[in-house]
């Protein structure tokens, strides 16, 4: 049980110069866990993700993207000109009042900006910098132009996943851009830690191309020690039979069934209760896997009477893994999910009740909570200023006529 | 993957395995294919930076062991069913009075409470139940999972993150605590653009197999076939896409396979947000004809002259022979002296200005540390270590 309101990362101060996917997802399991994180951003060049689908009604505006709503909850948005002298300044006061400096951009942009790791650090001495990158801030290739959707490919992902009888798989979404996070996170809090021992920041170069390949080291060293290469394996499982994906009554919808022992494969004989689940051909794991194409077809054959969800329960009942492959709306709705704040629904000024992210994993004592949803556009602009950095409303209505924000 | 990613930024982890090892070490594949317990490849990659000891912890002598242990830990990670440590007496309040500073990291396919928590899972159900696998594979085939065990791998590294952030409160305020880890909703929160999509639009996203979805609707493809593999490429509309189309075009005219109407299109102004499905398709047949008579290194090597967003779809060897990871000193050489070899390993997955997060020591082999720890550091006598060993205690 919580033991007080006080959250993890509480006192925490970052000033979030990243932008898409990697950068902000990074920051989200901060600002969950309660440090202040304020999204620095530009009307002039607004956040990729701004700009991206889906929109409210269908309509673009930089306020009405679905896509940087869900990854941004719990942030503040300063709409910053960092073009302008003026805009600078506030930028390095922001520098000055952060632990931690994120960035996202093409390697050498944000040095262009007179933000470099050399120039903050002259600002505030013992600053944390994250760079995270496709390909990592050194290299011949760092500054080579893409998105997370490339790096599915670079990265091996693509060609490990899918058929072995098709292309690999294309993913859909920037699969990366969930990877590196997870690895930045924990970096992070052992930079805090390291500072709070010895009184020093650091530098932190994040690839996302190489903490994806970590996704992949077994089939890397595969290589390395074998020389084998491999391929893509679809839904099986050397080690399991039957273990795939089966299609159940309604359109389009599917139950992964997945029995390992031979305990569990009695259960599911006995759920089944047809004549071929008694066949010799499928008495012992060898025999199943080398009859494998014609089991999952019988199986399937049984399937499409049930719904997914009643199967996965008489499977589960029956003591077998299996699971509902479940859409969009299903994981919403999930039992499970919900009870776990996995999402928060957190009313929008514009977008309305809409669903962030929520929680990535329960702390016990200090559980993430919902403060704010996603913030528009500079939303936060003036409280930044006057709140966190502590500027009059003088010199904030002085920096307005100056030119400082766009 | 937790262990290993707190290993590699410093933290003296040691793996309990039970005295006949641990399971993962049976996973595929085996150095020289040698179906070993001391030789997985899959136990290698995640249990590097480690020390390792056996204890069986469903004994007195093993429960009391485990207890001193605690004594002395910052984290302890487990991943049995929820309800199993407490069975033992060693669930997190049992274990908290020992040691309240403790941060107890559980990782379970449901997390430790809610009507899901006793179902069985594995990682094609966690896939599946957190809604990854909906949007994964070909639209005329089943939904296919990605590359094994990504959900284990995606809560893994959340569990780190999750640790690492119960260690910043521990630091301020002294208080240890249970992170509870869903291995569904770390791959649920992997799904979030198909929910955005639902959300907002209340539109399904389907399965686009080697292609993406526009917000026209329209699909672009992601994945081509080339010469002898697969290369990763996005039509990319107005200036992000300017460069990159206008370089193919003039590559492919130079080589007299530009068709017409691919020579009448503005490549500054081409829109995906009106792009039809018929010039998509028209696209799409001459690109690919085109990139089937090149090599994915031809391919990459004209994306990277010319900055154009291009990739080679890599497997393990076209990773091995990447230019930007060898500039980067990415690979790493370990060595394996029980197997007279060194061991090619992906390296540090961070360059930190302060700190290396390579790795240091080969993962260990089974109860390698058990003089070292019981001996050494509990200081548990030589004939206490023979009689536990002979239990079967260690």
């Amino acid at each position: 049980m919580p033991s007080s309101g006080r959250q993890a990362l509480q006192g925490i101060k970052v000033a979030d110069f990243s932008w898409s996917a990697a950068g902000p997802i990074t920051t989200r399991y901060l600002a969950a866990h309660g440090a202040a994180v304020v999204r620095v951003e530009s009307a002039g060049r607004p956040d990729v993700l701004r700009t991206s689908s889906p929109f409210k009604d269908g309509k673009p505006g930089v306020d009405r993207s679905g896509n940087f709503a869900i990854l941004n909850a719990n942030k503040y948005s300063i709409s910053l000109n960092l073009k302008s002298p003026r805009g600078r300044e506030v930028a390095r006061k922001l520098i000055a009042w952060a632990d931690i400096v994120a960035e996202s951009f093409t390697p050498g942009v944000i040095e262009r900006q007179g933000l470099g790791y050399d120039d903050i650090r002259k600002i505030k001495p013992d600053i944390i910098m994250l760079r995270t990158s496709n390909q990592g801030q050194t290299g011949s290739q760092a500054k080579q132009p893409g998105f997370g959707q490339h790096l599915v490919g670079l990265s091996g992902l693509s060609y490990y996943s899918g058929w072995p009888d098709r292309d690999p798989l294309g993913f859909g979404m920037a699969y990366t851009d969930v990877i590196a996070p997870r690895f930045a996170v924990a970096a992070l809090i052992a930079a805090l830690d390291y500072r709070r021992r010895t009184g020093k920041g650091q530098v932190l170069d994040v690839a996302q191309l190489e903490t994806a390949i970590h996704f992949l080291a077994p089939q890397m060293l595969d290589y390395t020690v074998n020389g084998r290469i491999g391929n893509r394996e679809g839904n099986r499982c050397p080690y399991a039979c039957p273990h795939g994906v089966f299609p159940c009554r309604d359109e389009d919808t599917w139950c992964v069934i997945a029995v390992f022992t031979d305990a569990e494969w009695n259960s599911f004989k006995q759920m089944v209760n047809k004549p071929w689940a008694e066949d010799a051909r499928f008495s012992t794991l060898l025999y199943r896997k080398k009859n494998e194409d014609e089991l999952d077809r019988l199986i399937s054959e049984w399937t499409i009477n049930f719904t997914a969800k009643h199967l996965m329960e008489l499977m589960q009942n029956a003591g077998v893994a299996a699971g509902v492959v479940q859409s969009p709306e299903d994981i919403i709705n999930d039992p499970q999910l919900k009870l776990r704040d996995s999402f928060w629904v957190i009313k929008h000024k514009i977008l309305g009740l809409v669903t962030h992210l929520g929680r990535p994993f329960i702390l016990s004592k200090t559980p993430a909570q919902p403060r704010i949803p996603a913030p528009c556009l500079g939303e936060h602009t003036e409280y930044v200023c006057t709140k966190l950095l502590g500027m009059t409303d003088d010199e904030f209505v002085e920096l307005v006529a100056a030119g400082a924000f766009d | 993957m937790c262990g290993k990613i707190l290993g590699d930024l410093g933290a003296d982890v040691i793996k309990i395995e039970p005295p006949n090892g641990d399971l993962s070490r049976s996973i595929a594949p085996f150095y020289h294919d040698i179906p070993d317990p001391q030789k997985s490849l899959f136990w290698f990659a995640y249990n590097s930076n480690k020390r390792g000891i056996t204890l069986n912890i469903e004994t007195a002598d093993g429960q009391q062991i485990f207890q001193r242990l605690i004594e002395n830990t910052d984290f302890l990670i487990e991943s049995f069913n929820p309800g199993y440590m407490d069975g033992l007496g060693l669930g997190y309040s049992a274990l908290s009075q020992i040691n309240p500073r403790l941060m107890m990291v559980s990782i379970t396919p449901f997390g430790q409470s809610g009507p899901h928590k006793d179902y069985k899972s594995s990682d094609i159900v966690s896939m599946a139940m957190g809604g990854f696998m909906y949007i994964c594979g070909d639209a005329d085939r089943p939904p296919v999972r990605p590359v094994a065990p990504q959900a284990y791998l995606n809560a893994g590294a959340d569990a780190a993150a999750g640790a690492m952030l119960a260690y910043y409160h521990r630091e301020m305020t002294g208080e240890g605590q249970q992170v509870d880890i869903s291995i569904q909703e770390s791959v649920a929160l992997s799904s979030y653009l198909a929910v955005a999509y639902w959300e907002i639009s209340r539109f399904r996203m389907k399965r686009y197999g080697n292609s993406r979805l526009l917000g026209s609707r329209v699909l672009s493809r992601m994945v081509w076939p080339c010469k002898d593999g697969y290369v990763n490429f996005v039509i990319l509309g107005g200036a992000t896409g300017s460069r990159t189309n206008n370089a193919l075009v003039k590559w492919m005219d130079e080589e007299g396979m530009l068709p017409d109407f691919m020579r009448g299109i503005d490549w500054d102004k081409f829109d995906l947000a009106t792009v039809t499905e018929d010039l998509m398709n028209l696209l799409n047949e001459s690109v690919e004809r085109f990139f089937l008579k090149h090599t994915k290194a031809q391919l990459y090597e004209w994306a990277i002259r010319t900055q154009a967003m291009l990739y080679p779809v890599s497997n393990s060897e076209d990773l091995l022979q990447n230019v930007q990871l060898s500039d980067r000193n990415f690979w790493t050489k370990v060595d394996h002296p029980e197997l007279g070899d060194t061991i090619t390993y992906p390296g540090a997955w961070a360059i930190s200005s302060e700190a290396n997060l390579d790795i240091r020591c080969r993962a260990p082999l089974i109860g390698e540390h058990n003089q070292e720890v019981y001996e050494g550091e509990l200081g548990i006598t030589k004939e206490e270590l023979t009689m536990l060993k002979q239990s079967g205690v260690i």
